[in-house]
């Protein structure tokens, strides 16, 4: 009896500790994402639209200042070609870079130039400086993008959720200037809402305007480029980006079972072995 | 227990070794030939797991420490370099994260182990007092250590609790100001957290060395509580309690590589992910898992220096259990009541972690309107923890002396081996 409630106080200890409730906003929908389970691993196509998704949308506001083109091409990654093992030589990372123009100095002259990208620089950001993006973006800053899937409560399903959930606002409520009705977005609406006390909308303000619209992305593989198709995507493309090496962790994970097991069954038979003619 | 010694040096060079320093000795009295109670159950296989616990955290920690970068302006970016340049950076950092609290579950199911068996009782109050000290300095380490990302967690959990000690009359200013290294959790701050925290693991190495010091003087207490009398009684260390404990570790590994490899980041919090910024605070600061507990004790308290008293009375409380506990039998094996009261202190333990977890004002049961009572409704968390705080206090300081005195203990067995060798007693 005392056994099984302090291993059942254990193991709720463990499963209730960390979750927390989040705001009043809705819950994401979940998403059978391909590397979710102990096995997972990235849909590279799927990575790929999300990598033109961020490039072409998001990365016109937002920074993503952990990542370096040569990531794209790192195992696992949206561009990783077996034959390339070192991603520096990827010609597909090399043109991405090359896309790209860079700030340097002249070793010559110690001048500021811009030169075209190479693998191992890191994604330009869009703005100068933080004062240069709130400026630009009514006072807010976009967030940097590196560990977006990481950051938030509920990760990429939450990510895919936000960019899918600009409704309409409901009637009754106001919408400050320069700021976005979004169910899903943590927030407290009451301020703005004239409807019933005890039925506040779910969601909150959020400064980023609705950045997807449908074909707004052509996708290569001629996926259809719908909303949800563009936010599960990207969401899926930011998860790589927060946790590059989920399926070295994964791969490695299984074998490291398997000796434990293996290990701990060894073990287990030499202690009845040693104990065998011992009563305890 | 730490009798005649046994050590038979075999070759030249053992014996040669043994008349200048007898290490072989040591090693050979401490862990081989110990006589160790033959009754043992897997509770007492947590101080091996705790020893592993505590050099995996070690070997990770100066792994870690060739990387990371003790700056505002460079921690949690050095940490992501960690994560995602350095070879191996981020299993590394992983079982680093995870090992704290796989440490701490260790230390908990310890801990309530020797709780429940009266392991704190005469002769090993020395033995209980080292390990509450150990237990101090693994929650200081903790602690540190969750600031050294630099998260917006690390950050605003580091503002939350080094503000505490602010709140003691006089000196509360003069701590608060040399924890800072300054006038707020700064630069300076970060830096000295990591020279501590690089210095703790050591100094708690040191008290384990003393804390196996004094088991290996007074001997180990087992499930009866009754100490061991003959030869009968014991098992050498070697081989019997070493495989059990490898048994245990293994098993225990399994555990730990779960989380490590498929959810390493179920034991963190989200925010910890994004930048410290100290004009932005996070919606709800909450502290580690494992000191949810006394988080929720301090807050159930509405005075603030009351609060902090209430919160390290808590652990104080441990260090004084040798002298609460009033019963002559050392283990509640034979003690029907008190098993009753520890059951219920355990759900209180974990009750108290979950209030810890939530906003003070969020209804227990939803939906359910109550009276305000003093400064809060009933049906909130704030309440709850005021109750649970209520029994954790009272277990210590009411159930622990008084029960002693008042209940009537069922027989204990004269010897180790009458109740194991008779086979008549059940098996709890």
């Amino acid at each position: 009896m005392l056994r099984k409630v302090t291993l059942l106080a254990a193991a709720l200890v463990l499963v209730a500790g960390p979750a927390f409730a989040a705001g009043k906003a809705k819950e994401p929908a979940d998403i059978a994402f391909s590397y979710e389970g102990p096995f997972g691993t990235y849909n590279q196509a799927q990575l790929q639209r999300g990598y033109k998704v961020y490039r072409e949308v998001c990365a016109a506001c937002h920074s993503m200042d952990l990542l370096a083109f040569r990531n794209l091409g790192d195992r696992g990654g949206p561009f990783y070609d077996p034959k390339y093992p070192n991603a520096n030589d990827n010609p597909y990372v090399k043109a991405i870079a090359a896309e790209a123009q860079i700030n340097d100095l002249d070793s010559e002259t110690g001048d500021a130039i811009k030169r075209p990208g190479t693998p191992a620089d890191r994604f330009p950001a869009p703005f100068a400086n933080v004062i240069a993006a709130k400026a630009s973006n009514g006072g807010i800053a976009p967030p940097d993008l590196s560990l977006m899937a990481k950051a938030r409560s509920g990760g990429p399903e939450y990510i895919a959720a936000l960019l899918q959930g600009y409704e309409a606002p409901p009637k009754g409520l106001t919408v400050p200037p320069g700021l976005n009705y979004n169910s899903y977005f943590p927030g407290d609406v009451s301020a703005g809402w004239s409807g019933d006390k005890h039925h506040t909308p779910a969601g909150g303000y959020i400064a980023m305007a609705p950045p997807l619209k449908a074909d707004l992305v052509t996708f290569d593989d001629g996926t259809k480029s719908t909303i949800k198709q563009q936010a599960t995507d990207v969401a899926a493309f930011l998860m790589w980006a927060a946790e590059p090496k989920l399926e070295e962790r994964k791969q490695m994970g299984a074998a490291v079972m398997v000796f434990l097991v293996l290990f701990a069954g060894l073990l287990y038979a030499s202690y009845r072995r040693v104990w065998r003619n011992e009563s305890h | 227990m730490s009798g005649h010694s046994t050590y038979q040096p075999k070759s030249a060079f053992t014996r040669w070794m043994d008349a200048r320093l007898p290490v072989g000795r040591l090693v050979w009295d401490s862990f081989v030939d110990y006589p160790t109670p033959r009754n043992l159950n897997y509770w007492w296989t947590f101080g091996g797991i705790l020893s592993l616990c505590l050099g995996v955290q070690i070997i990770t920690g100066i792994v870690l420490a060739m990387h990371y970068t003790p700056s505002a302006a460079g921690a949690f970016n050095s940490v992501e370099h960690i994560m995602r340049n350095v070879n191996y950076g981020w299993l590394i950092r992983y079982i680093h994260a995870n090992g704290a609290s796989m440490f701490f579950i260790a230390v908990y199911l310890h801990m309530f182990r020797g709780l429940y068996y009266g392991s704190y009782k005469a002769p090993r109050e020395v033995l209980w007092i080292l390990g509450c000290v150990i237990y101090g300095l693994m929650m200081a380490t903790a602690f540190m250590g969750y600031v050294l990302p630099w998260g917006q967690m690390s950050f605003h959990g580091a503002v939350v609790i080094t503000n505490l000690l602010g709140a003691f009359p006089i000196v509360g200013e003069t701590i608060t100001t040399l924890l800072w290294g300054g006038f707020a959790v700064d630069e300076p701050t970060l830096k000295r957290f990591f020279s501590l925290h690089y210095l703790l693991p050591f100094v708690i190495a040191g008290v384990v060395v003393l804390h196996v010091w004094a088991l290996h003087v007074v001997g180990q207490n087992n499930p009866t509580g009754v100490d061991p009398k003959s030869k009968a009684d014991t098992v050498p260390f070697t081989p019997y309690a070493t495989v059990k404990d490898g048994f245990a570790m293994s098993v225990f590994l399994i555990l730990f590589a779960t989380f490590v490899f498929y959810m390493p980041n179920a034991l963190g919090h989200a925010d910890n992910y994004i930048p410290a910024n100290p004009l932005v605070t996070p919606a709800h600061i909450v502290p580690e898992w494992y000191f949810l507990p006394f988080y929720a004790i301090l807050r159930a308290v509405p005075d603030k220096l009351m609060g902090v008293l209430a919160m390290f009375g808590a652990i104080g409380c441990l260090f004084a259990l040798p002298w609460l506990d009033t019963s002559k039998v050392k283990s509640m094996r034979y003690r029907p009541q008190a098993q009753l009261y520890f059951v219920i202190f355990v759900v209180i333990c974990w009750i108290l972690g979950v209030c810890g977890g939530k906003l003070p004002d969020d209804q227990v049961i939803p939906g359910l309107s109550t009276f305000k009572l003093f400064d809060s409704e009933l049906n909130s968390y704030v309440w709850l923890s005021r109750f649970a705080t209520l029994y954790y206090f009272a277990y210590f300081l009411v159930v622990m002396p008084v029960l002693g005195l008042i209940e009537k203990p069922r027989p204990v067995p004269e010897t180790i081996s009458s109740p194991v060798l008779g086979d008549s007693d059940k098996k709890d």
